[in-house]
């Protein structure tokens, strides 16, 4: 039996579309929103990362770092993101999970302690953004066992011995970073380039589903139709803090957002 | 956990960068791990070279001006009545204080890989000083972060850091001091590494970063132990080492050269930063039992809460201000080779009230702290004890601070 990961890009593939991830962050702007959000997008996207926040991200762009502030402020604390993904996943047309964060919050907790709780509460995923490979490799295979899949990350300045070893120890999923940047950055590097790093991976291994994610917004991402996947966060984020900012209601903007996201790929 | 003999410290790391298999580490996004293997190969290669430690002697010599002054604190010795009082004055060192050294061999190393522009973070605003300074002097760009409190409250450095020329990046996230400074470096780092070349500037962040910055400050104690010999003839019987702790590069240089003796001959005293006496918050990791956890690319001793978010610190002294700590000193902590305290922000300028008093010295805030641990335990000691402390800093920058505190008659002079 697939995974429900693996499921959601077949799925996908089966419509002939890339797979729509999107990544909000845990909490923002409070619990009960973003388990709203959560709900109210995953009408239309295929695979939801929900990121962890962190006080001291080191990868993180503007963005998404004002929504993680907004979250932290709120008072969330770990139980609470398990709490979140728990609700959203016992509601109906619910999607794969993929929590996203740094690793510190998942030492803390624990490392089987985390994958327990993870299991609990039915995350199918995990990208750890400062656990690196060979650094994952112990980690990522307590997630195996755990059925829980641990999504290696790739990047420009990855070597192509790197990236087939990397390539090797990954699950199902891979996530290619489009370039240099923190998240949020303006997309810097042209299309046809990433696809061509995005094409060298697939080769490596074809059976793996390779998403790209970072400079994905509603103006790029039609550029990128031929792929398996892609990713947009800070787009979402940066909707959210927008529409606080006009006393709107975030769910239903970022809820348009994201079906005009998927009309581009679609 | 142990300290092996007759290997540098900075190398006693693991194949993955842990020192005691358990601190340090490379817990960086996936983008920066070559740029990181590249200084790596770089680093390890030149660190044997003669050539190079030929060009970086010269540097430190003609530009930086060594040694730094090794002096006996006479007045003080006797107000305190206890141990001899002696001072390392690295403050003689051009700029002011001993980032200079880390911040040399890093320009010397991205000069080497062809770096146009090179960045740095900085609290106290010497690290990013020094950067500027020695970017200037090898011709490149730089641009250095610093969290807006303390751009307030370290304005001296802040006109040096412009007026050298380099771009001054303020940063309004979280705290708004070095743990966020150090963030936006790093992340500035990731969307550039191609280009640029990232100075840390401390015995902080991934392991490469904190061997180099160890490697270049340890320049301290190779002059100490020369200056040691000249004095007494010999490494004296009875030594100890005071040293203000904030990431720990000063500290860890100024150890480094005595490490493989017994502490009972020479004994490593860390001092951190306590914070206000009222408050709950400090800088002292070490001091008050704060759990492991990652923090900028390495593992160490940080203060957080259960969740693993950091912790706001606070600290009169900008430099200390930093809720981790070098996994250089978290080693050297849990084999027991070093010891650790804090003094609070009163502490510390009592005692720079004291040997401003008594001294023509005027150590800066940070090297305070590790005067005032000083002072209090030399009355103690017996007069064949020797106790030295490394006047890291200079006042200057720190003008506003003690106006503000103590009045204008400790800042009238430099
Ligand atoms: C004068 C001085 N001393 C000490 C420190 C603390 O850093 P470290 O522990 O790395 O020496 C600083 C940092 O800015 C400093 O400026």
């Amino acid at each position: 039996m697939l995974n429900p990961i693996s499921l959601a890009f077949k799925k996908a593939k089966n419509e002939k579309r890339p797979a729509l991830l999107t990544y909000t962050v845990a909490g923002d702007s409070s619990k009960k929103q973003s388990l709203e959000i959560l709900k109210a997008i995953s009408n239309y996207a295929d695979i939801l990362e929900v990121g962890v926040p962190h006080n001291t991200p080191v990868a993180d762009g503007g963005q998404i770092q004002t929504s993680s502030y907004r979250a932290i402020k709120n008072g969330i604390k770990m139980n609470d993101i398990f709490k979140i993904v728990k609700d959203f996943k016992t509601s109906k047309n619910s999607k794969p999970i993929i929590l996203m964060g740094y690793y510190n919050m998942i030492f803390q907790y624990g490392e089987n302690n985390f994958l327990k709780k993870c299991k609990k509460s039915g995350v199918n995923g995990l990208i750890v953004v400062d656990l690196p490979w060979p650094e994952n490799k112990i980690f990522s295979k307590k997630c195996k066992k755990n059925s829980i899949n641990f999504i290696q990350l790739l990047s420009p300045t990855t070597s192509n011995e790197r990236l087939k070893s990397i390539t090797k120890d990954s699950h199902d999923m891979i996530y290619y970073i489009s370039m240099l940047s923190t998240t949020g950055g303006k997309l810097k590097v042209s299309p046809n380039k990433i696809l061509a790093n995005y094409n060298k991976i697939k080769k490596i291994n074809p059976n793996k589903n390779c998403v790209i994610g970072f400079g994905i917004t509603e103006k790029t991402i039609s550029k990128f139709k031929n792929t398996d996947g892609l990713v947009v966060g800070s787009q979402i984020c940066k909707e959210i803090t927008r529409s606080l900012n006009n006393r709107q209601n975030p769910v239903i903007n970022v809820s348009k957002m994201v079906s005009k996201l998927r009309k581009k790929i679609s | 956990m142990k300290l092996k003999k007759g290997i540098p410290v900075i190398d006693q790391g693991d194949k993955l960068g842990f020192w005691g298999g358990k601190f340090g580490g490379n817990f960086v996004p996936e983008t920066l791990k070559k740029p990181i293997e590249d200084l790596e190969i770089q680093f390890n290669k030149l660190k044997n070279d003669k050539n190079f430690i030929r060009e970086r002697d010269k540097y430190f010599k003609n530009w930086i001006g060594t040694p730094t002054r090794f002096i006996k604190l006479n007045n003080l010795t006797k107000h305190v009545g206890g141990a001899q009082i002696w001072s390392k004055v690295v403050s003689d060192a051009n700029g002011g204080a001993h980032k200079i050294y880390n911040a040399t061999v890093h320009c010397l190393l991205a000069k080497r890989s062809g770096k146009k522009v090179i960045i740095g973070d900085t609290g106290a605003g010497y690290a990013g000083k020094m950067l500027s300074m020695a970017a200037k002097k090898f011709g490149l760009k730089c641009k250095i972060f610093m969290g807006a409190k303390d751009i307030k409250r370290q304005q001296p450095n802040v006109k040096a850091m412009k007026k050298n020329g380099a771009d001054v990046i303020p940063v309004y996230s979280g705290s708004q001091t070095l743990v966020d400074a150090v963030s936006e470096c790093m992340r500035f780092w990731v969307a550039n590494c191609d280009t640029t070349a990232m100075c840390v500037g401390s015995t902080v962040g991934p392991a490469i970063f904190v061997r180099i910055c160890g490697w270049s400050t340890s320049q301290i104690s190779r002059e100490l132990k020369v200056q040691l010999i000249n004095q007494f003839g010999k490494v004296p019987k009875k030594i100890k080492l005071y040293n203000c702790v904030g990431g720990g590069s000063s500290s860890f240089g100024f150890w480094n050269e005595f490490m493989d003796y017994d502490k009972k001959q020479v004994e490593f005293i860390g001092v951190e930063a306590g914070g206000p006496a009222k408050s709950k918050r400090h800088a002292a990791p070490l001091t008050y039992g704060s759990k492991i956890g990652i923090l900028h690319g390495a593992a160490q001793y940080v203060n957080q809460d259960s969740d693993g978010q950091i912790e706001e610190t606070e600290s009169i002294s900008a430099g200390l201000d930093y809720p981790g700590i070098s996994p250089l000193h978290c080693f050297l902590k849990d084999t027991k080779r070093a010891r650790y305290t804090a003094a609070s922000d009163e502490e510390a300028l009592k005692a720079y009230q004291i040997v401003t008093k008594y001294e023509n010295l005027r150590p800066s805030l940070e090297p305070s702290h590790a005067f005032s641990v000083a002072i209090k335990e030399a009355k103690k000691f017996s007069k064949n004890t020797i106790v030295i402390i490394n006047s890291c800093g200079d006042a200057y920058k720190d003008r506003g601070i003690l106006e503000k505190k103590l009045g204008k008659k400790y800042v009238k002079s430099n």
